[in-house]
């Protein structure tokens, strides 16, 4: 009798089950909504997309203006500054990147990117470091004039943000 | 030990009690409670602790009656608090160095426990619920320093909230859910207004449970011996500890009051009495002293997710110490050669906690690393070998025996322990 107990399951078993079921799943419903308020809400992502108006920045300055609570970094830099972004050797890098990559094609002395160190967060400072790019005072990563990561612990590049040139003299990031 | 035949005086009382024993409650536990009769002063840290969660959380609730949690608002509202609010300065003081003196406690009562072996068995749990306490305290301390919204807030904000995105594949989804948006902003602060406001009191239940779980065993002493059934090596709670412990809060209070009234920002940070600014960081980034340690060992490691995972190793080898530690013998003072690395130890913290003050770079550096592999190195090297190589002086039977009959017993009890 024992034996056809154990093969079958009582109806007292069976609600005991199902009610547990149902009780998880509705826990993990209610859970779900409580999570996922914590992640940018609508005002947050409506401020998601910014125009710059990019016509009163001279050769080898730069601007620094907000996205998303960040900074960018928008540096029009000389051929000089260029050239040596590209004569770089790609093996020495710890994060291989072409300076081709980083820019858009034929708007080669516009370098746009958000200028957060990739550590930890900080805003690195400009033409500073060793390698006449971008130095972060907070626990000494150095970028080169790409925004390359070339020494220090930082794992990758500064990021460059999705954006496009919408005419000559604008550019609108987001 | 609350099963003494306690009985309310008062016919209230005794009403009262057979409907919630309360009063038996707080007898056991306040009054009658046993505890060792040769706890030194070390030991008076743990009713310091008490008294300064007490002193955060009722601060903390009037702080929080005159603040306002929002990013345009909230440097203003604590300058509101400096200098209209009636003893606004007085309370925001109290609260912000009462952080800094519950941690200057908390070091002393870990370090008491670490000497003294207070975390070896039976007391494994008592240890690993402090240990989650600490951490409690540790998240409650980092963003309560978030909501002054001055530039160490800010900028701390961003390095500490960036350690997460250093966690392969899911990091910055991570980041951005803690943060509610692209950076450190309103969204966070807020709730971190929130969280700081909760932890407290999720530290008061821990506290809750780490003191049942002290009554269970008791408390250790410094002889690190367990106490004789009989009751000869204790003394009731109260009056003995209680007195002892209210002259040490008197002491200590002295010392906090020193902080409040003569050095109030001594322990801060001038930068944070400036409005945060999301496009400069400041020079040098330092977190509040009693997080240089951990500080200093994130640094030491040239690797991003490398340097978060030490770093919290750090907190959590604590945890296994109980296992690590393989010596038979609780206390330091009979363990002549553990002492010697105890205080190594200490100076090794200190050392890295002075790192973590200065700029990463050169000798600095060089310290840091040195330090940080000495101080692993003392938990999973020297902590389990100590205990097979060390030779042990002998321990007395007891806390009485020693003092009332001589020397005699002390070569008893060595035969006594060479025989285990």
């Amino acid at each position: 009798m024992s034996e056809e107990n154990n093969k079958k399951p009582t109806r007292r078993e069976f609600i005991h089950i199902a009610t547990t079921a149902v009780g998880a799943v509705g826990a993990g419903c209610i859970a779900l909504p409580l999570v996922t308020q914590m992640n940018p809400d609508a005002s947050v992502k409506a401020l998601a997309k910014v125009e710059v108006d990019i016509s009163k920045i001279e050769k080898g300055n730069e601007v620094t203006i907000m996205w998303r609570g960040k900074p960018i970094f928008i540096r029009r830099r000389t051929d000089e500054e260029v050239q040596k972004a590209r004569e770089v050797k790609i093996e020495d890098l710890k994060d291989p990147q072409k300076d081709q990559e980083r820019v858009k094609k034929g708007k080669d002395e516009w370098l746009v990117m958000v200028g957060v160190c990739t550590h930890l967060g900080c805003v690195p400072l400009k033409q500073q470091g060793e390698f006449g790019g971008w130095f972060c005072p907070c626990h000494g990563s150095h970028y080169d004039i790409s925004g390359r990561i070339r020494k220090g612990p930082a794992p990758v590049n500064m990021e460059v943000p999705n954006y496009e040139f919408v005419s000559d003299t604008k550019i609108l990031i987001g | 030990m609350s099963e003494t035949n306690y009985k309310p005086t008062s016919s209230f009382g005794k009403w009262f009690d057979e409907r919630l024993p309360l009063l038996t409650l707080f007898n056991g536990h306040l009054m009658q409670y046993p505890t060792p009769k040769n706890l030194n002063y070390w030991w008076t840290f743990g009713g310091i602790l008490t008294f300064c969660l007490m002193t955060q959380i009722i601060t903390g609730i009037v702080l929080a009656m005159h603040y306002t949690a929002h990013a345009d608002m909230a440097f203003s509202s604590v300058e509101h608090i400096m200098r209209d609010v009636n003893y606004g300065w007085l309370i925001r003081y109290i609260h912000a160095n009462g952080a800094s003196m519950f941690f200057l406690a908390v070091y002393i009562h870990i370090f008491r426990a670490l000497f003294y072996g207070s975390y070896k068995s039976p007391r494994e749990v008592i240890w690993i619920l402090g240990i989650f306490i600490y951490i409690l305290m540790m998240a409650a301390a980092f963003m309560g320093y978030v909501l002054p919204w001055g530039q160490m807030s800010f900028w701390g904000a961003t390095v500490i909230t960036n350690l997460f995105s250093a966690i392969p594949l899911v990091g910055e989804s991570i980041t951005q859910w803690l943060w509610g948006g692209y950076s450190v902003d309103n969204p966070t602060l807020t709730r971190f207004f929130s969280l700081h406001y909760l932890i407290p009191f999720l530290i008061l239940g821990l506290v809750v449970l780490h003191i049942w779980a002290l009554h269970v065993p008791g408390n250790n002493n410094p002889v690190g011996i367990d106490l004789k059934k009989d009751g000869s090596d204790t003394v009731p709670f109260h009056p003995y500890i209680v007195i002892k412990d209210l002259f040490a809060l008197v002491i200590f209070m002295i010392i906090f009051a020193g902080f409040v009234f003569y050095a109030p920002n001594v322990l801060g940070h001038s930068d944070n009495y400036i409005p945060a600014d999301p496009l400069i960081t400041p020079a040098h980034i330092v977190p509040e002293w009693y997080l240089l340690p951990f500080y200093a060992i994130l640094r030491s490691v040239p690797d991003k997710l490398g340097g978060v995972i030490l770093m919290f190793s750090a907190i959590l080898i604590l945890a296994a110490l109980p296992w690590l530690d393989t010596s038979k013998v609780r206390s330091a003072v009979f363990r002549p050669i553990y002492k010697q690395f105890f205080w190594i130890l200490v100076l090794d913290v200190l050392i890295l906690g002075y790192i973590g003050a200065m700029p990463a770079e050169g000798a600095y550096v060089a310290i840091g690393r040195v330090a940080t592999v000495y101080y692993f190195a003392h938990f999973l090297i020297i902590m389990p070998v100590l205990g097979f190589v060390e030779k042990t002086k002998p321990v007395p039977l007891s806390i009485a025996d020693p003092i009332i009959s001589g020397s005699g017993n002390l070569a008893a009890a060595k035969k006594d322990k060479n025989l285990n």
